[in-house]
Formats: C-alpha cells, sequence, structure tokens
C-alpha cells in the first residue's frame, strides 16, 4: 500500500513504536439479501472508522476517547490484527502488517502486541486451569512455559498458587489481573487495553490502573488506552485523541487538551463529564444526540450539534491541522 | 420541619440460605425531605438497589423484608399487601432503572403507556389523559413529542428511551422517585442531559428522590446529601459538599481516593487493600475493619456505631476529624 504522500516511515528512529495513517474500517450492514430484495432496500455501509491517523511513541500511553460508537474498539481490533483495515495501514515499527510479505515479520510484530478487553469474565475460557490460560500464547509459539505462569501471578499482585485455579475462583478485579497476566506472558510491547476497567468496581479499578502503571515503569510497555472515562484516561494518558463518528477530531498532550480543549465537541464532552467537585454547579446539558453513523452529517460530522458552526462547516470536512500543539479538525478552532 | 416524604427506619432485608442467613441490607436509616435528591453510593453488592427495591416491595424471593420500617408521607408502606402496594408504586412512587426497556412495553405506543398510567391514577378522560402524554413527553425533551407519542419504544435511541421513562414515571405526579442507575448505560452528554432533566423535574415538583449510583461523579453533580452503603450497612450520610469535600468514614476516604477525578494531580491512585467481604462472610466488628487504615484495637470486636436518621455522620468508631482535616 502507498503511503499517499506521508513519506518513508524511519520509525524505530524517533522512537515512535506504531503508526497508524489513513486508517479506515467499514461494515457492511446491509438486511440479507431477500430483504433487500423484497423491500427495495439499498446496500447499508457503516463507516466506522475513517482516515484515522496518528503516532504512538515507544512507551508512551495513547488514549483513545469518545462516546459509544465513536470507532474506539474498532480501532483498537485493527491494531491487534482481530480485524483489518478496509484502507490504511498499521506499523509496527517497520512492517506494515497488511502489506508486509514476509510472514515471519508480521509474525514477530503481531506477537508484540496484546489486548486487553473490558469484559475479564468472557475473555477467559472457563474450563481452562489459570496456568493454561496464562501460559497459552507462549505454548503456542512453542516457547518455554515452565514457571512463567506462576511468576506473572506474582507480578499482577496474584499468588503462584491461583495457577491451578479455574477462572470462576476470582472477582473481576482478579480476573483482570490475569488477563494482563496472560497479555504480559507473550513478552510484547503494545499492549492494547480496551475499556479495561470499566466493569470494576473504583477500588478495584484504582488498584487494576496502578498495577498498569507499574507495569509500564518495569517492562517498558507501550499502552493504547481506550476509554470512554475522561478521568481514567487523564490519570493514565500521555498523550490523548478524542473521537467523534469514526474520525479523529483533535489531539493533544494530556495536560494540555485538559487545559485548552479547541473542539466544540471536546469542549462539550468535557463539560458534560461529571466532576467530582460540582455540588452545586449547574450546567447547560449538550445539545442533541450523535447521530446515524449509516447517514453522517456532511461536512464536519459535528455540526448539527455545534455551538459556533458557520455556513462553511455544513459542506467542507475540515482536515486535521495543527494549532498550538495540537492537532484539530474544525475550520474555527484556534 | 415538615415530615420527610420518604424515612426508612432500621430497614433489613434478609435472604434465607442454605449456609444461614444473609442480610444485604442490615438496620439502615434515613430520610429524603420533598424536592431533596439523596443519592446512594457504594460499590457492586453493597445493598444499594436492594434497599431501593425494598421500599417500592419489588424484592425478588427468597430476599424478604426482615425488620424495620418503611413511612411514606406519614404513612407505613412496608407491611401493605401486594395489590396496595402496586397502586402506591404507579401513584405515588415513580421508577427509572439501568435499562429503559425493563420499564417499558415493547408493544405499546409510548403515548398509550404514559395515557394508560395517568388514567389509571388521575380522574381524567381519555382525551384528557392522550393530552397530557404529550405535554409529558414535551416536557422531558422529546423532539415533535406531538408526532412521536404513536411511536414504539424501539423507534427510540437509548437516551430519548430513558427520557420517555422518565415521563412515565412522573405522569401521575408522584411524591418520591427511585432512579436505580438510570445514566450507568449512557454516554456522557446523554447522561448529563438526563441528570439536568432529573434535576429539574424534581426542583419544580417537589418530588423527593432516590439515586442510587456507583458513580461518585454523578452524586457530585445530582444529589443533596449522599448516603454511603458498604456490606448492606450505611456507613457515612450526610451534605454532598461534605461526605464528597470532607469525608469522614475511612471507606468514604478510601473511595474518594481511588477515583482518578478526585485524586488530580497524584501519580498513583490511593489504594483500598483487598475487596468488600461477601456477605456470607462478613467480619466480626466493623465490616470495614480488615481494609481499615485506622482501626483501634475494638474494631474487630465492636460493631460499628450505627447512624440514627438524625444521629451523627460516619459509623466509625476513628473517623476522620475537622482539626485533622483542618491539619492535612
Ligand atoms: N461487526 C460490526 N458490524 C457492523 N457494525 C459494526 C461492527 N462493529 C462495530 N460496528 C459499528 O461501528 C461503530 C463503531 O463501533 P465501536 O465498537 O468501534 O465503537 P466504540 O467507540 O468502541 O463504542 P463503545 O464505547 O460503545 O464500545 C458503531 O456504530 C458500531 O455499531
Ligand atoms: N438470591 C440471592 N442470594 C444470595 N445473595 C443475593 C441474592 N440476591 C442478591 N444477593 C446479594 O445481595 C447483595 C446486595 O445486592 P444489590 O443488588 O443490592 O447490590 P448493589 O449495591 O445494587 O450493587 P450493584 O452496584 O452491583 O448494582 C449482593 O451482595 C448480592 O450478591
Ligand atoms: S470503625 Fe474502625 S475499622 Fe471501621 S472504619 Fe472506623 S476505624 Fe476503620
Ligand atoms: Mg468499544
Ligand atoms: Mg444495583
Amino acid at each position: 500500500m502507498s503511503d499517499k504522500g506521508t513519506g518513508p516511515h524511519p520509525a524505530a528512529q524517533d522512537g515512535t513504536l506504531v503508526r497508524i495513517r489513513k486508517l479506515t474500517r467499514v461494515f457492511d450492514v446491509s438486511k440479507p439479501w431477500l430483504n433487500r430484495v423484497i423491500e427495495r432496500l439499498p446496500r447499508a455501509r457503516l463507516t466506522a472508522v475513517s482516515d484515522v491517523s496518528f503516532d504512538i511513541p515507544e512507551r508512551g500511553v495513547y488514549a483513545l476517547v469518545g462516546e459509544s460508537g465513536s470507532g474506539k474498539s474498532t480501532i483498537g481490533k485493527m491494531v491487534v490484527g482481530l480485524l483489518d483495515p478496509s484502507e490504511g495501514e498499521v506499523r509496527v515499527r517497520d512492517v506494515d502488517l497488511a502489506s508486509e510479505t514476509d510472514a515471519a515479520k508480521v509474525a514477530a510484530a503481531r506477537s508484540e502486541i496484546q489486548m486487553i478487553f473490558q469484559d475479564p469474565y468472557a475473555s477467559l475460557n472457563p474450563r481452562w486451569r489459570v496456568r493454561d490460560i496464562i501460559a497459552e500464547p507462549v505454548a503456542a509459539r512453542g516457547g518455554d512455559t515452565r514457571g512463567l505462569a506462576e511468576r506473572l501471578l506474582e507480578q499482577v499482585g496474584l499468588a503462584a498458587e491461583d495457577a491451578v485455579k479455574y477462572p470462576h475462583e476470582f472477582s473481576g478485579g482478579q480476573r483482570q489481573r490475569i488477563c494482563i497476566a496472560r497479555a504480559l506472558a507473550a513478552n510484547p510491547k503494545l499492549i492494547v487495553c480496551d475499556e479495561p476497567t470499566s466493569a470494576l468496581d473504583v477500588s478495584v479499578q484504582a488498584q487494576v490502573l496502578n498495577l498498569m502503571s507499574d507495569l509500564r515503569e518495569e517492562y517498558g510497555l507501550t499502552y493504547l488506552f481506550i476509554s470512554h472515562d475522561l478521568t481514567v484516561v487523564q490519570h493514565m494518558a500521555d498523550t490523548i485523541g478524542v473521537l467523534y463518528l469514526g474520525r479523529l477530531v483533535e489531539e493533544a498532550a494530556s495536560d494540555a487538551l485538559f487545559e485548552t480543549p479547541r473542539h466544540p465537541y471536546t469542549q462539550m464532552l468535557f463539560a458534560a463529564a461529571p466532576r467530582m467537585d460540582a455540588y452545586g454547579r449547574e450546567v447547560e446539558p449538550p445539545k442533541g444526540e450523535i447521530p446515524d453513523p449509516i447517514n453522517p452529517p456532511a461536512g464536519c460530522a459535528f455540526h448539527p450539534r455545534c455551538p459556533i458552526a458557520v455556513a462553511r462547516c455544513k459542506s467542507e470536512r475540515p482536515e486535521m491541522r495543527r494549532v498550538g500543539g495540537a492537532r484539530v479538525a474544525c475550520h474555527l478552532a484556534e | 420541619m415538615s415530615e420527610p416524604t420518604l424515612s426508612l427506619r432500621d430497614l433489613t432485608v434478609e435472604i434465607p440460605t442454605r449456609h444461614g442467613i444473609l442480610r444485604p441490607v442490615d438496620r439502615v436509616s434515613y430520610d429524603i425531605a420533598a424536592g431533596e435528591i439523596l443519592g446512594v453510593v457504594g460499590e457492586s453488592g453493597a445493598g444499594k438497589s436492594m434497599a431501593g427495591n425494598a421500599v417500592i416491595g419489588l424484592l425478588n424471593r427468597p430476599a424478604r423484608i426482615a425488620g424495620g420500617e418503611v413511612w411514606l408521607n406519614g404513612t407505613r408502606i412496608d407491611e401493605l399487601g401486594r395489590e396496595p402496594m402496586r397502586r402506591l408504586r404507579g401513584k405515588q412512587i415513580g421508577m427509572v432503572f439501568q435499562d429503559p426497556l425493563t420499564s417499558l412495553n415493547p408493544l405499546l405506543t409510548v403515548g398509550d403507556q404514559i395515557a394508560e398510567t395517568i388514567l389509571e391514577h388521575l380522574p381524567v378522560s381519555r382525551s384528557e389523559a392522550r393530552a397530557r402524554a404529550i405535554a409529558a413527553l414535551d416536557e422531558v425533551g422529546i423532539p415533535a413529542a406531538r408526532d412521536r407519542v404513536d411511536s414504539y419504544p424501539h423507534a427510540f435511541s437509548g437516551g430519548m428511551r430513558q427520557r420517555v421513562v422518565i415521563a412515565l414515571a412522573l405522569c401521575a405526579e408522584p411524591s418520591l422517585v427511585i432512579a436505580d442507575e438510570p445514566t450507568t448505560a449512557l454516554d456522557v452528554s446523554v447522561q448529563a442531559q438526563i441528570i439536568a432533566l432529573l434535576k429539574r423535574l424534581c426542583r419544580e415538583r417537589g418530588t423527593a428522590v432516590m439515586l442510587v449510583t456507583h458513580d461518585m461523579g454523578v452524586i457530585a453533580e445530582a444529589a443533596d446529601r449522599v448516603a454511603v452503603m458498604y456490606a448492606g450497612r450505611l456507613a457515612e450520610i450526610g451534605p454532598v459538599a461534605g461526605v464528597l469535600g470532607a469525608p469522614r468514614h475511612p471507606y468514604t476516604v478510601g473511595l474518594m481516593g481511588s477515583t482518578p477525578g478526585a485524586s488530580r494531580g497524584q501519580r498513583r491512585l490511593t489504594q483500598i487493600p483487598g475487596a468488600m467481604p461477601r456477605l456470607g462472610a462478613l467480619p466480626q466488628g466493623c465490616a470495614f475493619h480488615p481494609r481499615c487504615p485506622r482501626r483501634g484495637l475494638n474494631c474487630d470486636v465492636d460493631p460499628a456505631p450505627r447512624l440514627d436518621a438524625d444521629g451523627g455522620r460516619a459509623a466509625c468508631w476513628y473517623p476522620v476529624t475537622e482539626t485533622e482535616k483542618a491539619e492535612a
């Protein structure tokens, strides 16, 4: 696949671990063929992710935030290779996962990326012992698994003796620790974390987030951290990308973003998020809801809800451009 | 002071099991005044929903009210039979749950559902009920309510459905609304809309609200007072600024420290060691003592002091004091 003007990627040199360029994913959401014929319906396509580009620096925490349906999980799945992009590329160091022809290179790059999911219940095989769950990715590659699970369990704050137990014997937070141990077993560089603590209580969430921070220091890990919870993202991320209807609308360093959100959607999102020190505040809640992703608005997709939209916003899609230290896709942002 | 809308006095819910009796709600007492929003927080399994369900007579068997009293506008309601309780639920107590579809009939238009409820509880004609249904939908912010009154629930988005449920809960003009995680399934921007709506309607009508949630941020935004539950018991209760801004119970302190938004700038979150105990294995003394950084010698023997409706703020032998707070 060509680079479409973004040039070759001397990735390793400038400390970028993952480069994502013009990533797009379209789903066919048509009704079955027969229904379409009878009801005279056209094919329906849903663009879940559209033209998304960003870099994840080595040892950094890059967070994607956005409301339900904004495309966060779809991006995460394309990064780990659970979904193929419709267009665009995911490059790990200098390997383009989709177009690289050397299978060994692709396999090596893939094994450096692991994923942790929101639901620690669904992602663990209930009939396997914890030892086998954790060692499986290594065993599959014919690696040495002796003592591996026991060591990793201690690493994530559980006991070596837990290796012989089954998933149902653990609480939600403990299961998420097992998922983390399994991800670590493959000795990854990057862990894609899709809402890793959304199913957990705050006190358990604190334990898991602290663990993730510790492991990052210890192993020099890089995280792609997906969450809809702004307070969690603010706590964890170095850089934040804000998604709206499948597009990146703003990207900035975490502190800068919270200090000066520049895109009107980011501003709306931050104003709406519940704040712990909010008692007594009366705010005007945001207007409208996220539009139908099958027929997104023309121009800037946010224009129907945007308080500062002008005529141009309805017809012309804003390109990502640099504003201050941030990248913003808004005609009016400054 | 005038009589509170809702009063719980030592409310206790029990579940008999083969291994003994579990107490998911253990002698909980509090009041909610007209026009007041009481936020009930606590982690999963703390007994928040069970307490709410006990008030509205919707406990799933084998759970049952085993002690204490529930008073609504000066009438004792925990001893009412099924039928009077059902009538009370529509008329005097409105309900909003996490999943709006549990409250809506998929086979009836939203307008018919609201009109039915109005007809059942208020002395109005059919056409008047329909007009009120449209007005109710309009009031909760359904755009073009007159056109959408004949739509079915599936034709609405999640946020719009929750608005319909709120219209339904409030249409018979109840004096109490129990909202159990009403915004947990919604996006932040829609959540903000729903909270603002609940706040406005209840203030305007003087409705008392029991807002059950695990989200401290939602409580901070919406509640006037907060009740913190731990292992079926009330740990702390008080005005929202006090409980969240200067918590006294060690559990509330820990909860605030673990919440990322509340400990801004900290590299690490404060951890509460361990997890909430299972009901079948509650520790002796104060249920929080194994996890508590402030526990004294008596905490594993003496049950924590209980909070009366008009008593202190924290059910703890060694609560954080004002002077400590000032020194910190
Ligand atoms: N397999 C699929 N088939 C059809 N549509 C899909 C599929 N997967 C995702 N989508 C759609 O793509 C869009 C983006 O979904 P995605 O799961 O990436 O969102 P998200 O940001 O992770 O949301 P959430 O916060 O709810 O997890 C949504 O509109 C979703 O309905
Ligand atoms: N049939 C049952 N048998 C045994 N225990 C039960 C039963 N039903 C509920 N419980 C227990 O009762 C306790 C209180 O549950 P409740 O639903 O009130 O918690 P909650 O605070 O609302 O939690 P959540 O935030 O998860 O909704 C829980 O510990 C639960 O495990
Ligand atoms: S009573 Fe004791 S153990 Fe319980 S919270 Fe207070 S200090 Fe901690
Ligand atoms: Mg998702
Ligand atoms: Mg509950």
